[in-house]
């Protein structure tokens, strides 16, 4: 047997999960993008009608389309450098060789990443009611006039922040932590002796050794966070005034709400184009950086 | 070249067997003397204490209930038709009727109900029969109803001086401004602004209809919608009622208890809702009173659940007599008592505890005169961005006609697949597979 083929051979079986499962779905996806499929579809498959780039059209004239993207996108822009700097924050903060119970609080910054979205959300819904929440209780003590945290379309989306990013921060602070002990400890000696400052010791040894971790762990969170769904699912259903409707969950309403997998499908294509975007971004310009 | 190639093609060869494989184990066949019955929400919870009585009248059938919550219901229903695993029956909202028919995945029932001894036509209220009629097909038999209608707290509204509820709009108007205080956080009503069901209630209660030339466009352009719109989103800009959504208002009970709103424009759950959450010390202190409307109270929706049978069922005749059986007028009954659900029919209002509980009175009163929704696959999309369209007015960026023309906008784009499938002796009629 010769080595290519034993290659292929050893190949194949994740060739075919990969086949079956993501690629041949993928490539129906497509073809439903450019058919208006929909419950006149499915009740009949004569009253399908091919509209080639249809979809897209119309959605990209739909404003709805555009508010959600453009929640999506300061969803991101705020959620994910929120997100990345708390885990950084803890994951120094557990790795100081002043802190005391480390176990101890590594579990307890970590439990909101395993606990179930809709088991917190519920907490958070009360912990941000307007009458009776406690956020409003404590800005009472400071004579703060209460804010309609979920109920105001101005608030709704940061509230939403807050709640995603307390929600994911302690997965990435895991990775950090890994990241910040593999920094030979060496280098701040040599540092130490030099006289650095702890900031400069920060900026010119630890930012640059976790320069990789740094690059991984914001790409799998900007793709993550463009998948905004669950989160105003549970806490606010779109609402108030739409101002939490992401692009995800704009596909959901189309495709399992209302069955129009046309243009769902289209929706799903449109966002997987963006994030593809913004991942080829984000490595050129770690690339360009490292140039320089 | 070829060497490369074979393994590609053995790969097929496996995908194509396990595919084969999947589809194999999903198309099994059921078990024959069992009957899947698929229930939505809290009906489930009470169906199964009904279930033994039938199941020993009927001995050689045994049926499963599969209780669906109410949020997944829809999807869990159109995946089923789509994967071919449709239940025998089936609980169905009165608005998903049309869409369901138009798939063809329901059983047409006007020849089964032509020969029953049990199920009388005209028993049952008229608007609610008439919404599982769709082209002049019966899909449906009503099992129960649903209208929305005033609670309100009498207490409150004999201190400010009125003695009766509301019967005009004029005379609402009027309560509710003696009702609301918002500087204390008191209003006249609670209307979530996430939930289409009131203004939905207004608008039937006008003589136009929501969808023109045979539910092909929007009619909101119409002076009867424009004039519901208006009173709705009034109670918002005079502050008669807040504008906030149902998940912001919690626990409506609990406030409704204390005062900080004296209307609720509810359904008939809510009588059970109240009973149990509000102290014995209170129950006086709450009604119900049939919707005012325009000129007079009483209009509202014709809401609800049926029972239907699926197309592809293999057990009808067994599933006709479960449908007959809950169809009793003692069956329907026991079903109220058990869970405050409401009979369409008349005889089962005429005995039981329905008879004389007076917070049910103002139901039985309403059920008369109740109006269907446009009975069209699109019409809960519709009403969603309706609602969607009206929380824009209520917040102030649109003005009542450019919101009833925006409404009719994204009805008509809604209803494009609709036009063109109508126009073009589309395939609707007969059956699909």
């Amino acid at each position: 047997m010769n080595p290519q083929r034993t290659a292929w051979l050893f190949l194949a079986p994740a060739l075919v999960v990969l086949g079956v499962f993501f690629l041949l779905p993928v490539l129906a996806a497509l073809v439903l993008s450019l058919t208006d499929y929909d419950l006149y579809a499915l009740a009949d498959i004569r009253n399908l009608r091919f509209v080639a780039l249809g979809n897209y059209r119309e959605l990209l004239q739909r404003p709805l389309f555009w508010s959600a993207l453009g929640h999506t996108l300061y969803f991101v822009a705020v959620g994910v450098p929120l997100s990345m700097g708390a885990s950084l924050g803890a994951a120094m903060l557990l790795n100081s060789p002043l802190a005391r119970c480390k176990p101890f609080f590594r579990t307890a910054l970590f439990a909101p990443v395993v606990t179930t979205v809709v088991a917190t959300a519920v907490i958070w819904r009360y912990l941000f009611n307007t009458k009776y929440g406690m956020a409003n209780y404590l800005l009472g003590l400071l004579d703060v006039h209460p804010v309609d945290w979920l109920g105001d379309p101005h608030w709704a989306m940061p509230t939403i922040i807050a709640f995603a990013a307390w929600k994911n921060f302690g997965y990435n602070m895991i990775i950090f932590l890994a990241g910040l002990q593999a920094i030979p400890p060496d280098l701040y000696e040599a540092a130490r002796i030099d006289g650095a400052s702890p900031w400069r010791q920060f900026v010119h040894i630890t930012l640059p050794m976790l320069k990789p971790t740094m690059l991984m762990v914001g790409i799998l969170t900007v793709s993550g966070y463009f998948q905004l769904f669950a989160e105003p699912y549970v806490m606010t259903e779109g609402g108030p005034l739409q101002s939490t409707v992401s692009v995800l969950y704009l596909m959901y309403d189309e495709g399992f709400k209302w069955w129009n997998l046309g243009s769902a499908s289209a929706v799903a294509f449109l966002l997987f184009l963006i994030m593809f975007a913004v991942t080829v971004l984000m490595l050129k310009l770690s690339r360009r950086g490292d140039e320089t | 070249m070829s060497c490369r190639a074979r393994p590609w093609r053995h790969a097929w060869l496996v995908a194509i067997a396990c595919c084969s494989a999947l589809l194999g184990s999903c198309t099994q066949a059921p078990d024959n003397h069992e009957l899947t019955f698929w229930t939505i929400g809290r009906e489930g919870e009470a169906i199964v204490k009904l279930l033994p009585a039938f199941e020993r009248a009927h001995p050689d059938v045994h049926v499963r209930v599969q209780q669906l919550p109410l949020t997944a219901a829809h999807q869990k229903l159109l995946t089923a038709f789509a994967g071919d695993s449709t239940p025998d029956l089936s609980q169905l909202g009165n608005t998903w009727l049309p869409e369901l028919a138009a798939l063809h995945a329901l059983e047409p029932l006007q020849a089964r109900v032509g020969r029953s001894r049990v199920i009388q036509p005209r028993d049952y209220f008229a608007s609610i029969w008439a919404t599982n009629v769709i082209d002049g097909t019966l899909y449906g038999v009503p099992w129960y109803v649903d209208t929305r209608l005033l609670f309100y707290r009498r207490d409150l509204l004999k201190a400010a001086g009125f003695d009766a509820p509301p019967r005009t709009w004029a005379q609402w108007r009027q309560q509710l401004a003696a009702m609301s205080d918002p500087a204390h956080h008191h209003y006249g009503i609670l209307l979530p602004t996430n939930e289409y069901e009131q203004l939905m209630s207004l608008a039937l209660q006008q003589d136009e209809p929501l969808l023109r030339d045979g539910g092909r466009y929007g009619n909101f352009e119409s002076a009867g919608f424009k004039r519901a719109l208006t009173f709705y989103v009034d109670t918002f800009r005079l502050q008669q009622a807040p504008a906030i959504t149902n998940v912001e208002a919690g626990n409506p009970w609990t406030e409704f208890g204390r005062g900080v709103y004296a209307f609720y424009l509810s359904g008939p759950w809510n009588i059970g809702e109240f009973r149990s959450r509000l102290p014995a010390s209170q129950q006086d202190d709450w009604a119900t009173a049939p919707l005012p409307g325009p000129d007079g109270a009483g209009i509202g929706v014709a809401g609800g659940s049926s029972l239907v049978i699926f197309r592809r069922s293999q057990h009808k005749e067994a599933a006709w007599q479960l449908i007959e059986y809950l169809s009793q007028p003692a069956v329907q009954q026991q079903f109220y008592d058990l869970l405050g659900d409401m009979p369409p029919r008349r005889s089962s209002w005429a005995g039981g505890a329905l008879r004389d509980d007076p917070k049910a009175r103002a139901f039985r009163e309403q059920l008369e005169h109740v109006r269907p929704t446009p009975a069209v696959p699109e019409w809960e999309r519709i009403a969603n961005e309706m609602q969607l369209v009206a929380a824009e007015a209520i917040a102030g960026r649109l003005t009542i006609d450019q919101a009833a023309a925006e409404m009719d906008r994204r009805a008509d784009t809604i209803l494009a697949k609709r036009r063109w499938v109508l126009d073009h002796g589309g395939h609707t009629e007969e059956p699909a597979r």
